[in-house]
């Protein structure tokens, strides 16, 4: 890769992540490498459980309590965040990286009204005069008009069962962007909307991320919405990335067996699970497949795909694939 | 929000009239001859008539209660066959020792249930938790009078630590001024620091073993709601901006949480009036639990009436009080009249 590594805002180098259950350890994130470029756009794309969530969390720490880290390394500007002190943890979380959940009904407090919350984020984002009551105010105003809403000021002193779902999520990504972010983390923003609203939700996010200079990972289960939103792709599988590339060039050709079995489904825009057409279904993380994970499932799998696992290699124009299909030597 | 209230009202006091009359209706209906029984058996039939048409005993139920509810707006609850008194006078002098116990028991019941839930969660998985919990389960299983009994024996006995009978000791005298009642504030009042000191320890022993069960109920509502709302996405998304861990835990998590508590600790509290019958009479108390104790296995109608409904007075105003609180708590209570949520 030409990209110097420390120009990457955030940089995940084989991360193991597992989660203990009464039914024993599910060893769910199995070397995950992935990194987000500044003023980078990034889409993850995988089907359900296959471990979007857990990948990002790391990034801010938030993992639950039952998650271990055996193995692997996740950089913020080059620091390794899984060895940060509390107090660098806080600027992570107050100024560097932003998140916004799945679920605008859950995410945020029932009992504060919004203007609390967004004096709350501001005051701890350490920007200057950010202790200020009168600036946290201005500020959560000008974000929440940032985003359209209209009359921000009886928003602001609105609780959240008050507005509706699409409102709710514009508030999360004034939230979000209510101070200078390195970047935002958005899960899945848009799953629980109403199908009207994605779309200008989707634009808006878009629109506040770029001209705020940000990072963005979107997480989706929607190759049309990744396609829609982000400059980069990422495709995940069961607790690994098995492709990366630009956008446009993952469109014009896939070559993880997983990635070409997703486009086909694609023609059924109806919002189900994106591997609904391939055969099979994602292992189970108590025992899973030794080397490739998708092996069970892959139409080409060969011997070594079950005993060995394939990492990235580089194929040109940014494009990066794990299967054992292709070589090194730019087979691909 | 105010018709939301004035409903509310009006159903209570609905609850109140006809609490009246079930328990006017039960204290008369169950056998044995109210008159004949405060007389005693020597005395003529004669005189326990003249009782009986006194008391209205001789006349249909239905106008014995009309009477009764006439008396009862105008505070007038009739006279105690027991003691000769107005009830309502017995229930000025008694209520106020059962308030005192009754209060110190909530604030005992409120204060160590929200505290031992928020040091659960905040220890989750860790030997303080399981501490709390197997406390827990012991207040929970074991009623009030064996907690009674129990610290009688350990701290009237064995330890003598503290006194296990009555208001205030034999050497200390009783307030000098009658204030509210409630000897601790008139001690407090009158400036007698060594009275309350005394009062407060009669106190204790009593309000403990009354509490035990609903701060056991409290901690472990508390603790679970907690734990529950610490892995909703609000909590983890204000984590991850950055809220510093003790204003996420005391502020942020615990409000949205104490809602149930607030709710089982009101009934809890009602609850400590019903159990209050036992407990008082073995610290050989004079409230007016065992005041109505001794009414009903004395078939005193008129105080039985009487107490009931101080009783039924206090269950709604306590009910009040935590609807109230919980509106405080919780907007969607507050704004729109109801939350299921
Ligand atoms: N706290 C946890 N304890 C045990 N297992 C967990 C926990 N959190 C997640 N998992 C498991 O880890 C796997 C990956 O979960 P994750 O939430 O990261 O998936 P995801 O890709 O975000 O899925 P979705 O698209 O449904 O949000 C799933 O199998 C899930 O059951
Ligand atoms: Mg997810």
């Amino acid at each position: 890769m030409s990209v110097a590594a420390d120009s990457f805002v955030v940089q995940i180098k084989d991360l193991h992540v597992e989660y203990k259950t009464y039914a024993g350890m599910v060893k769910v994130l199995n070397g995950v490498n992935f990194h987000v470029d500044a003023g980078e756009k990034v889409a993850i794309v995988g089907e359900t459980g296959c471990g979007k969530t857990t990948t990002v969390k790391s990034i801010l720490r938030i993992l639950p309590r039952n998650s271990r880290i055996p193995k692997g390394e996740v950089l913020f500007k080059g620091e390794n965040v899984l060895k940060m002190t509390p107090a660098q943890v806080r600027i992570l979380r107050g100024s560097g990286v932003s998140m916004i959940f799945q679920d605008p009904t859950m995410s945020l407090n029932p009992v504060f009204t919004i203007g609390e919350q967004m004096m709350e984020v501001i005051r701890n984002s350490g920007s200057p005069g950010a202790e200020k009551r009168e600036v946290q105010q201005e500020l959560a105003v000008m974000a929440l008009r940032e985003t359209a809403m209209p009359d921000p000021e009886r928003i602001m002193l609105s609780y959240p069962f008050q507005l509706s779902g699409g409102m709710r999520q514009r508030v999360c990504i004034a939230m979000s962007l209510s101070t200078p972010r390195d970047m935002v983390i958005a899960d899945e923003p848009t799953t629980n909307l109403d199908v009207t609203i994605q779309d200008q939700v989707l634009k808006l996010l878009k629109e506040r991320v770029e001209s705020k200079h940000s990072s963005l990972i979107l997480i989706t289960h929607s190759l049309g919405v990744a396609r829609e939103t982000s400059d980069r792709i990422y495709v995940m599988y069961a607790g690994n990335m098995v492709e990366t590339a630009p956008t446009k060039e993952l469109f014009g050709e896939q070559l993880h067996p997983y990635t070409q079995a997703l486009m086909r489904c694609i023609p059924r825009l109806s919002g189900g699970g994106v591997a609904e057409g391939i055969p099979g279904r994602i292992p189970n993380y108590l025992t899973p497949p030794e080397g490739c994970r998708f092996a069970p499932r892959c139409p080409h799998a060969m011997e070594r795909c079950r005993s060995e696992k394939p990492e990235f290699i580089a194929c040109g124009n940014g494009h990066m694939v794990a299967c054992f299909l292709y070589d090194e030597k730019g087979g691909c | 929000m105010v018709l939301r209230w004035l409903q509310r009202i009006g159903v209570y006091f609905l609850v109140l009239l006809g609490l009246s009359i079930l328990v006017f209706v039960i204290a008369r209906v169950i056998p044995g001859d109210p008159a004949r029984q405060a007389l005693g058996p020597r005395v003529s039939e004669e005189t326990v008539q003249a009782l009986r048409e006194k008391l209205n005993l001789d006349k249909p139920l239905f106008t014995q209660y009309v009477l009764w509810f006439k008396g009862a707006i105008r505070l007038d609850l009739g006279d105690s066959l027991l003691t000769r008194r107005p009830v309502i006078e017995d229930v000025r002098r008694y209520l106020p020792a059962t308030l005192e116990i009754v209060l110190l028991s909530a604030v005992f019941m409120a204060a160590g249930g929200i505290l031992f839930g928020i040091v659960a969660t905040k220890y989750t998985g860790k030997w303080q938790d399981a501490l709390i919990r197997v406390l827990s389960y012991l207040g929970i299983v074991s009623p009030p009078f064996v907690w009674a009994v129990l610290f009688m024996l350990l701290f009237g006995y064995i330890i003598p630590v503290l006194p296990t009978t009555g208001r205030i000791a034999q050497s200390v005298a009783a307030p000098t001024r009658m204030i509210t009642g409630m000897y601790t504030v008139d001690y407090l009042l009158t400036g007698n620091l060594a009275g309350w000191w005394d009062a407060f320890k009669h106190l204790l022993l009593p309000s403990i073993a009354l509490m035990l069960g609903g701060m056991a109920q409290a901690a472990r509502l508390t603790r679970s709601n907690m734990v529950e709302n610490s892995m909703k996405d609000y909590i983890q998304a204000q984590q991850a901006y950055g809220v510093p861990e003790k204003k996420l835990l005391y502020k942020y998590l615990l409000k949205p949480s104490l809602i149930p508590t607030i709710s089982i600790l009101a009934l809890d509290i009602a609850a400590v009036f019903g159990n209050a019958f036992l407990v008082e009479n073995l610290f050989n108390y004079p409230g007016l639990s065992r005041y109505g104790l001794s009414a009903m296995l004395n078939k005193d109608i008129n105080a039985i009436s009487g107490v009931v409904m101080v009783f039924g007075l206090i269950f709604i105003l306590v009910n009040i009080l935590s609807d109230m609180v919980v509106a405080w708590l919780d907007p969607r209570v507050r704004l729109m009249g109801g939350a299921d949520v």
